[in-house]
């Protein structure tokens, strides 16, 4: 059944999209990403115009972590206090973010930035995951309780402004929390994704997070945060496609329950090592085609703009 | 020598001209973008009117060619750049039709001859080049060619070659696809009967294309009251993500 959507004027098949949202739907409900970094690049395949697919992505970001959040908030996994700092940080990141996208549009460079942050940030991230969780399974695997884990009392903790976060159990600074979520903010507006693929290991590593807490209150900040870019894409670039949103969402919504089900089900450390190799799969793409020559050098856009 | 030609030209087409004239009908005369909207045929079929018995000398050949409205490109091509592939150089072509469909009734070469294709910018090429891009930035015409590569490849510019029918002389139809990928904006057909590479008569008349319904409503929202189309968006998604969680919950509880 082709659909013609209005906005990004091209007619693709919904069934299609109903797929795509569905699978990133799983994928959102198990990891806690918004699941923009694998959407994102798909929209990009079946022919919708950049620009639309990122300003209406973060759209479909906001239904997707909306009915995922709503099962954490259930299960009482969201630490709202630390989710509010963070999206403090976020609002602040977003919008600085979008003022750097306008001067690499001026530039006629924003495809490559876009493209090269994908393939620096994910293949760092995929990495450093990748062997972190192999490295808790194995010790999980060699009998015995694992070796209680030391606290870190670093850097982190010998910041001012510390503030008491009952449900994570911390007392730390606020100062990395906002920095956090300032990053994620900037990325997310550049990249046009949720950020959570960022916020979810900076949560469990650098701020020392239980692993239950860290989805739910990553999706908290990611509703608010991508609704702000969408607001902005809206207003400034008209690039919003509200029927490619809902024919995604109406696949996404459904795989997000269906993941949020398979998550909970599942043992933290394989649900990082699958999070992990799939990050290093779409950072892989990425790479490639930047580093193979295409088959068609030339490409086009509308005059003065993206 | 080519402006002999075309001085040539001048005497002899109002001649011919008052000769030969085309009466043309359209399938339809406006294209109608649903949101179930799958592309479009156009059937243009016409006849020559003429007082006097057809010429002697070659037959009379029929071109019909339906453009879209022409808009302002931007042409990058990349080149490697330490090891990755990035975007170097770009090119403006000033103005480029976002749809461009000739069909003729000949091979193209026979049915009109290069001079006559310059004056009246029929193929593909000369549609883009004569509006096109500041031809003094060297390689220029590579980026023009990279325009019509790009369309021919996603079905917005084509050539149909030996499509048009032609019945005594007198009668002629063809069929022009419209793919699905369509933008908006008034469309022209263009008639042009020709005899030995020479255009004889022309004909233009217009198809609207525009977008219906839903989509109107939609797209014409987005332009003037962005604000609220983004708050409308947003509360779509988050009344779709909020009912299909609480249908999903109820549906497992039972």
């Amino acid at each position: 059944m082709q659909i013609y959507l209005p906005i990004a004027e091209v007619s693709v098949n919904a069934f299609l999209l109903f797929g795509l949202g569905g699978m990133v739907g799983i994928l959102s409900g198990m990891f806690g990403v918004g699941g923009g970094f694998l959407m994102t690049p798909l929209l990009f395949f079946i022919g919708i115009p950049p620009a639309v697919a990122v300003a209406t992505e973060a759209n479909q970001i906001v239904a997707s972590s909306f009915s995922g959040v709503l099962a954490h908030f259930r299960r009482r996994t969201v630490d709202l206090k630390m989710g509010t700092v963070l999206l403090i940080g976020g609002l602040a990141g977003a919008a600085l973010g979008v003022i750097v996208f306008n001067y690499l549009k001026s530039l006629g460079q924003v495809d490559l930035l876009v493209k090269l942050c994908y393939v620096v940030f994910l293949g760092i991230i995929g990495s450093l995951m990748f062997i972190e969780s192999l490295n808790a399974i194995r010790k999980s695997r060699k009998g015995g309780t694992p070796p209680p884990k030391r606290r870190q009392r670093g850097w982190i903790h010998a910041m001012p402004f510390k503030m008491r976060f009952r449900t994570s159990g911390l007392y730390i600074s606020v100062i990395p929390p906002v920095i956090i979520g300032l990053f994620v903010g900037v990325l997310s507006a550049i990249m046009g994704v949720g950020g959570g693929f960022i916020m979810v290991p900076a949560m469990i590593y650098l701020l020392g997070m239980p692993t239950k807490v860290v989805v739910g209150t990553s999706l908290f900040q990611i509703i608010f945060v991508t609704a702000f870019t969408t607001m902005l894409h809206a207003t400034t670039n008209y690039t919003v496609d509200v029927v490619l949103a809902v024919l995604l969402l109406v696949g996404g919504v459904v795989g997000a329950q269906i993941g949020t089900v398979i998550g909970a089900r599942m043992p933290a450390e394989q649900l990082r090592v699958l999070l992990a190799a799939l990050v290093l799969v779409v950072c892989g793409k990425l790479a490639l085609d930047l580093l193979l020559q295409p088959s068609e050098l030339y490409s086009l856009g509308d005059a003065g703009g993206h | 020598m080519l402006r002999l030609i075309t001085l040539l030209c001048l005497i002899c087409l109002p001649a011919y001209a008052t000769e030969e004239q085309v009466v043309l009908g359209l399938s339809q005369d406006r294209v109608s973008i649903t949101a179930d909207f799958d592309g479009s045929e156009i059937l243009i079929f016409g006849a020559v009117k003429r007082e006097a018995p057809i010429p002697e000398g070659p037959p009379l050949e029929v071109i019909v060619s339906v453009v879209g409205p022409s808009e302002p490109v931007t042409v990058r091509r990349k080149e490697k750049r330490f090891g990755i592939w990035i975007n170097t150089d770009s090119l403006v072509v000033d103005l480029a039709p976002s749809f461009y469909a000739v069909a003729t009734s000949a091979p193209f070469n026979e049915v009109l001859t290069n001079t006559e294709d310059l004056r009246y910018r029929v193929s593909i090429e000369r549609a883009i080049r004569s509006v096109g891009a500041d031809m003094s930035i060297q390689g220029a015409q590579n980026f023009s060619e990279a325009v019509i590569r790009i369309r021919e490849h996603e079905g917005l510019y084509s050539i149909r070659q030996n499509t048009v029918a032609v019945d005594e002389q007198t009668l002629f139809r063809t069929s022009i696809d419209m793919p699905s990928d369509l933008t908006e904006g008034d469309y022209t057909a263009r008639i042009f009967l020709t005899r030995s590479g020479m255009v004889v008569s022309t004909f233009e008349t217009a198809i609207d294309v525009r977008k219906v319904g839903l989509e109107r409503i939609l797209y014409t929202m987005s332009r003037e009251q962005p604000i609220w189309y983004g708050l409308m968006s947003l509360a779509i998604a988050i009344a779709a993500g909020w009912g299909a969680s609480t249908a999903f919950r109820l549906l497992r509880q039972n």
